[in-house]
């Protein structure tokens, strides 16, 4: 302006606008890559103190609290105590009180009161890890990749397929291929979902559910066929994995180089993600298609990478699954349901590599926990299920947890901007 | 009906939307409320239609106060508006838009369609506003459609019309047609409010202008007595120079040269017929046009966005389509889009990232893959400091800007480059009066450095004032380019479909058929 | 180049490859040879008139289906059908299947009253999950959460129908666990304005951990309660004697007939009611709705909890008339099929009907191939409803027109 003017006032609709804009944002900014050359250390208080943290460990307080009823409720002895609780109420809430106190005692001592809980932990939380970041990577291009849980089966399948078949091999040379196979079988199995969606526009949560019951369908006929078992066997367990293929224990207990593998990984999204060109592509992608491909950049490639990138990240998790704690042979059931988890870690990562990575941990400890729950308290396992999804559910609802707790400073959470249905 | 607005203050975080408005409708006048985009208008009659609810003051109809909770409350007070971007179902029959909320039915609460387009038939008989019951809205010209907006008012028996912006998706005979309507409304005994930020249409058609600016009522004024340059003066609030210096283009080799373009949509339905258009080193071709007449798509086409499905498009005799759109923004295309929000940023990345877009993995952006943040940061301050981009720091988010800010995000984007070619779509569309001289003087300036601009604009004033050479676009033919000067009524007949011919008789103009008579034609002009 | 043109263009192609499939592999080679169709039900309770079962010559009625399929494809190739590609492409798909089937069951019997029964079953929890994701689609919240809907309503259903030993009763609590999910998707994505999809994965994840637990919770410690009474059929007077139609149509369980009435209840109710055309308006373009004093979130509130009744009632159909227990996860993907079949049915009941007996057929007839050789190991066959899932949705849908504002939360300030 000539006359030096004072800034003009913004129009109020362009003022409406940049709120809603503000509210469908994909990513809070509270940690934006244009702080790049900020310490880490800057922008891990920055994180640790941000609202998003407030809104992740409230969430966890209210779930544990859910839980804490449906413990009491599910509890023997406090329901036959719930019957006549308007007579004596002290027999209910004792009776509730040490059924919430003994099962959520055992729930912490299980996951991190002993150096062997610890290192079951982590190795729960290494296929955990890997799932998670195969959620957040597409989910930082707008898209949400339902099918770890296949990505898991087909990497597994191929890992532990070259793990036994071949023999004879040095550690060096056939582990490495045995995860490269895990990567590449994931890999394809996200390619597909990938390819539909940038030719026919088919909405990947679709394709992706489906993948993964044909997956577990291939599963279980290859655990039929003699390729997997060996001949003459017919009961449904792989040929077992040798030791040149199998990862290695770490600390002397049953947690092997996984947990390493998993980290690695971890490092290279981080740097993809938040310092690469092609984490930018990949972001502007997601959070303005029509900006991004104006601006030359392929929506297409965008798609098919990081949903491949998902599989590869997912086959991993299947590989070092396979490689490891199922290398004695992978069974139906050995992927044990990490896909899916993995959608509950990165929702509460939010869908970054570091909150990943720290949710990945916390259900790999909940997972442990919950064992030690169930043997000691007679808790059911599965309430380790209904916990991580009450604290997504709060995470995934900011808004409902700052209404419950009176928060200021509304914040977008996880927000995808894409319509179901939406195609070429 | 007499409506009086007292002290009506509304405040979004960060800035005061309007500030102890007061304004008085009388029974039976067409009131104009003036003000440039951001004066707060469109807020002002959100909160008379009960959209918005005012932080203080009142509303009066006819002396007593009302409380207007939502537009149910406004539709009872008899109030009716014509909004900006029509509330219009585009799937639904015009009767179906018209009695929605509103519907007649049979028992069971199923609807009755013949009465519901008898209804409709009678009403648009009564008022002189014809229209069919049965059509489907989105197959309907945008005049029609907003016939249908001031009948779904009149329905409800509204007895004061709100009209927001109504010229903006007119050609200059569809406005002169909406205004005979809202004469006849008014001789009816119908209050109107007329929202609109240009003065020529106040006063063509106000009986008495309020100027509003920022947030503020800042003066009445009587259309007949009052000069454009002292409402426009009111409007800013300092002196505006309302023409763009430019001296006479010395236009060169030709630069973008497109012919015989053809586009079909997705019906098989023209959008672009048999186009021809060539843009010369250091002239500005300037396209007018009411929107949604095939500009889009053309600027689709000549920018590589789109590839036509008939005819060529070349770059300095280059073929387009030989080239990733990458290649051409990095090596001779500077564009700015028409909706810069959708097209032209990544609302929630910062203004530096922004400035990025179109070389995100390039150097000295990015190096060996890795982007290299202290050169963007850079970048960022100096393009912030060069195309005075208000703003706290280049790494606020490009969507918390005002909208003349963010176009001048996208503006330092693309003029930033070493373009052969600039396109720029509506480059000033809901931009402040401050910025659109800004953003002018570049355009300008790109040309006097040899630069080829192509400009896409709905403004037909911004049109006559940046062009060295116009051509008008209906139905996706392109009439044009006719050198400058024009008569702008000329222009304005050809936008509702005139033909050339007929209106500028023998007139030389200058089509753009092979290049050779183009070249014919500078030699016999030079 | 036109997408209309490519997409039929494409879907003719496909349909001349499935037709030159059905006359090249299934008639010529098969001269001679008769499939036995048996057109009574061992399934349903009425003997009805007995016809017995027809001798099929395989050469000279799969020929027929394959030039059908030919004619199909030469619709799609030649005239321009926009509107109607999905149909007649599913028309081809279909035929195929049928000449799949004749084929498969060559020297033996293919009982295809009870394919068609069993079709019409199998479509049933698909097409009440679809209906749901209809009815919360045309007031544009995405309902992804159907899987979750169907699984609380098969808990709840089972559990009540094992204590109250009434179906009904079962069926009741079958909508209320529907509905309380829709409730919690309402709140997130209404109230709240979380993503919609991102709401409806997590009330998948979250209906699936608490039926999960509170199954081995409780319902493996107690089998009583997890014994509940089921919906048998119900012969309806006079209709269910006729023969081939009555025991497909009419000698179902109730929960088939709501299904079927709801299909054309709610094509008239949204296309011929005002409440219809409000749903209609609010989903595609909210605030023109608001202007004339329609409230959006009320009609939002009202489809969302109307959906949750129909995916409630499809779960309930799961466990308490399909089966008669719970299992975990027992949808299965249903709820993502249904939203598949609601997308083919381009939002409308009729049509996502339409796809949800295609995929229905697809379903039944993996397990009826069980009994037959047709050279894929059997257990792969069981990938097929899937794989066809897949198919449809990247081919058959092609471009949709989504209601205006899908999707998108709606806040009046």
């Amino acid at each position: 302006m000539t006359d030096g003017s004072p800034q003009p006032a913004p129009d109020a609709d362009d003022e409406v606008r940049r709120l809603e804009q503000e509210r469908a944002a994909v990513v809070d900014q509270d940690v934006r890559r244009t702080t790049g050359d900020e310490t880490l250390v800057q922008r891990l208080v920055d994180a640790v103190t941000g609202p998003n943290v407030v809104v992740t460990l409230l969430a966890i307080v209210l779930a544990l609290v859910i839980g804490a009823v449906l413990i009491a409720v599910s509890d023997a002895e406090a329901r036959t105590s719930l019957a006549y609780v308007f007579a004596r109420p002290g027999d209910f809430f004792g009776a509730a009180w040490t059924a919430i106190s003994d099962s959520y005692g055992a729930l912490a001592k299980g996951a991190v009161g002993s150096r062997n809980g610890i290192t079951e932990s982590l190795l729960a939380a290494t296929p955990l890890i890997l799932t998670g970041l195969a959620v957040a990577l597409p989910f930082r291009a707008g898209l949400f990749n339902i099918g770890g849980e296949g990505q898991v089966i087909a990497g597994g399948m191929v890992a532990s397929w070259v793990g036994f078949s071949a023999s004879g091999l040095p550690l060096v040379v056939h582990l490495p291929l045995a995860l490269a196979a895990g990567i590449v079988g994931g890999a394809l199995m996200g390619w597909i979902p990938g390819v539909l969606k940038t030719r026919t526009g088919a909405h990947e949560v679709i394709t992706t559910i489906m993948l993964n019951n044909i997956a577990r369908i291939a599963l279980s006929y290859a655990l039929t066929s003699a390729i997997f078992l060996g001949p003459n066997n017919v009961n449904p367990r792989g040929l077992s994995v040798p030791d040149s293929a199998r990862l290695p224990r770490l600390f002397d207990s049953r947690l092997n180089a996984g947990i390493i593998v998993a980290i690695v990984a971890a490092i290279l999204l981080y740097y993809l993600m938040e310092r690469s060109s092609r984490g930018f592509e990949i972001e502007a992608v997601g959070l303005n298609p029509h900006a991004a491909s104006s601006a030359g950049m392929s929506v297409a490639r965008a798609t098919i990478f990081t949903l491949a990138g998902a599989g590869a990240l997912a086959g991993l998790a299947g590989a070092v699954l396979g490689l490891g704690v199922a290398a004695g042979g992978i069974t139906t059931g050995f992927s044990a349901g990490v896909g899916f988890d993995g959608i509950t870690v990165a929702l509460l990562g939010r869908a970054r590599v570091p909150g990943t990575v720290a949710a990945g941990l916390l259900f790999g400890a909940l997972s442990i926990g919950g064992r030690a729950m169930q043997a000691q308290a007679g808790i059911n396992l599965d309430l380790v299920g209904v916990l991580q999804a009450l604290i997504i559910l709060f995470v995934a609802a900011p808004a409902l947890v700052q209404a419950l707790f009176r928060l200021k400073r509304a914040r977008p959470g996880v927000t995808p901007g894409m319509t179901a249905g939406e195609s070429a | 009906m007499e409506l009086e607005l007292r002290g009506i203050t509304k405040r979004f975080p960060g800035v005061i939307a309007n500030d102890h408005v007061d304004l008085r409708v009388t029974d039976g006048e067409i009131h104009g409320l003036l003000g440039e985009n951001g004066a707060g208008k469109s807020t002002l009659m959100n909160i008379l239609y009960g959209l918005y609810s005012a932080d203080e003051g009142e509303i009066l109809i006819d002396g007593s106060p009302v409380e207007l909770d939502g537009p149910a409350d406004a539709i009872a007070a008899g109030i009716g508006m014509v909004h900006q971007h029509f509330m219009l179902v585009p799937v639904f029959t015009v009767a179906e838009n018209i009695t929605l909320g509103t519907e007649m039915v049979r028992p069971g609460g199923r609807l009755d369609r013949s009465a519901a387009d008898d209804a409709v038939r009678e009403l648009s008989v009564r008022h002189g506003l014809p229209v069919e019951p049965d059509a489907v809205v989105e197959n309907l010209p945008v005049g029609l459609q907003q016939r249908v907006e001031i009948l779904k008012a009149l329905y409800r028996d509204a007895q004061l019309l709100i009209l927001d912006e109504p010229t903006a998706v007119l050609t200059p005979p569809e406005a002169d047609d909406l205004f005979e309507a809202m004469a006849s409304l008014r001789d009816d005994g119908r209050s109107l409010v007329f929202i609109s930020h240009k003065l020529r249409e106040h006063r063509a058609i106000a009986d008495r202008i309020s100027v509003l600016r920022r947030g503020r009522i800042v003066g009445t004024a009587d259309p007949r007595e009052a000069s454009e340059q002292e409402l426009a003066d009111l409007m800013v609030g300092r002196p505006v120079d309302l023409v763009v210096d430019k001296t006479p283009s010395a236009a060169g080799d030709v630069v973008l040269e497109a012919r015989g373009l053809g586009v079909v949509d997705d019906e098989g339905s023209p959008l672009l017929t048999d186009v021809d258009l060539a843009v010369r080193r250091g002239e500005i071709v300037a396209v007018a046009g009411v929107e949604g007449n095939g500009q889009g798509t053309l600027v689709a086409c000549v920018t590589g966005l789109r590839s036509p499905d008939s005819g060529s498009v070349t770059l300095r005799g280059t073929d387009l389509s030989a080239t990733s759109r990458v290649d051409l923004l990095r090596g001779g295309i500077g564009h700015v889009p028409e909706d810069r929000n959708r097209d032209g940023l990544v609302g929630p990345m910062s203004i530096a990232e922004n400035l990025i877009l179109d070389h995100w993995d390039a150097e000295p952006y990015a190096s060996r893959g890795l982007l290299q943040f202290a050169t963007i940061r850079r970048h960022a301050d100096e393009a912030v400091e060069a195309y005075d981009i208000r703003t706290p720091s280049s790494a606020t988010s490009a969507g918390s800007l005002s909208g003349g800010n963010q176009q001048k995000v996208v503006v330092a984007r693309e003029f930033d480059k070493d373009n052969d070619l600039l396109v720029a779509a509506q480059p000033t569309r809901g931009v402040d009066v401050g910025s659109i001289e800004y953003i002018h003087k570049r355009i300008v300036q790109e040309r006097d450095g040899g630069t080829a601009v192509l400009i896409v604009s709905s403004e037909l004033d911004e049109v006559l004032a940046l062009a060295d050479r116009v051509a008008v676009m209906f139905h996706g033919r392109l009439m044009g380019p006719f050198d400058m000067p024009i008569d702008k009524s000329a222009i304005g007949q050809m936008m509702a479909g005139a033909d050339p011919a007929d209106i500028l008789g023998d007139r030389p103009a200058t089509p753009d058929g092979p290049t050779a008579d183009v070249d014919a034609i500078d030699e016999e002009q030079s | 180049m036109n997408p209309h043109v490519t997409r039929s263009r494409r879907f003719g192609v496909v349909a001349a490859v499935l037709g030159a499939l059905v006359i090249g592999f299934f008639a010529l080679p098969n001269a001679g040879v008769i499939t036995e169709v048996s057109l009574e039900s061992r399934l349903a309770g009425a003997d009805g008139s007995r016809i017995g079962s027809i001798d099929v010559p395989i050469l000279v009625v799969t020929l027929l289906i394959g030039l059908a399929v030919l004619a199909l494809a030469a619709l799609l190739l030649t005239v321009r059908l926009p509107d109607h590609v999905n149909v007649v492409g599913g028309a081809a798909v279909g035929l195929f299947v049928v000449a799949f089937l004749l084929w498969a069951a060559r020297g033996d019997t293919l009982f295809a009253v009870d394919l068609a029964r069993l079709s019409l079953r199998s479509a049933v929890p698909l097409t009440l999950g679809a209906l749901a994701g209809v009815l919360c689609e045309r007031a544009a919240v995405v309902n992804i959460a159907i899987e979750g809907q169907l699984l609380a309503g098969a808990f709840t259903a089972v559990v009540v129908a094992s204590v109250t030993a009434s179906p009904m009763a079962g069926a009741g609590a079958g909508i209320l666990g529907g509905v309380v999910i829709a409730a919690m998707l309402g709140l997130l994505s209404i109230k709240f304005s979380t993503d919609q999809i991102v709401a409806g994965v997590v009330l998948i994840v979250f209906a699936a951990g608490l039926t999960s637990f509170l199954a081995s919770q409780w319902l493996s410690t107690s089998p009583e309660m997890n014994s509940p009474a089921t919906f048998s059929a119900v012969e309806i007077a006079g209709l269910s004697s006729i023969p081939v139609l009555g025991p497909i149509l009419f000698d179902q369980s109730l929960l088939v007939y709501a299904t079927l009435v709801a299909v054309v209840g709610l094509q008239v109710a949204i296309f011929r009611t005002r409440w219809g055309l409000r749903l209609r308006a609010v989903g595609e373009h909210p605030k023109a709705a608001d202007t004339v004093g329609i409230n959006v979130s009320r009609t939002r509130w009202l489809a969302v909890l109307a959906g949750g009744v129909l995916a409630g009632l499809g779960g309930a159909f799961l466990s308490i008339d399909a089966a008669s227990s719970f299992t975990e996860d027992m949808s299965a993907g249903k709820g993502f099929i249904a939203l598949a079949a609601m997308l083919a049915g381009r939002y409308n009941p009729r049509g996502a009907f339409g796809a949800a007996m295609l995929f229905g057929l697809a379903e039944a007839s993996a397990r009826a191939l069980q009994g037959f050789d047709v050279g894929i190991p059997s257990q792969l066959l069981l990938a097929i409803p899937y794989v066809v899932t897949i198919i449809v949705v990247s081919g058959l849908i092609g471009r949709l027109r989504i209601p205006g504002a899908s999707g998108q939360h709606y806040a009046t300030e």
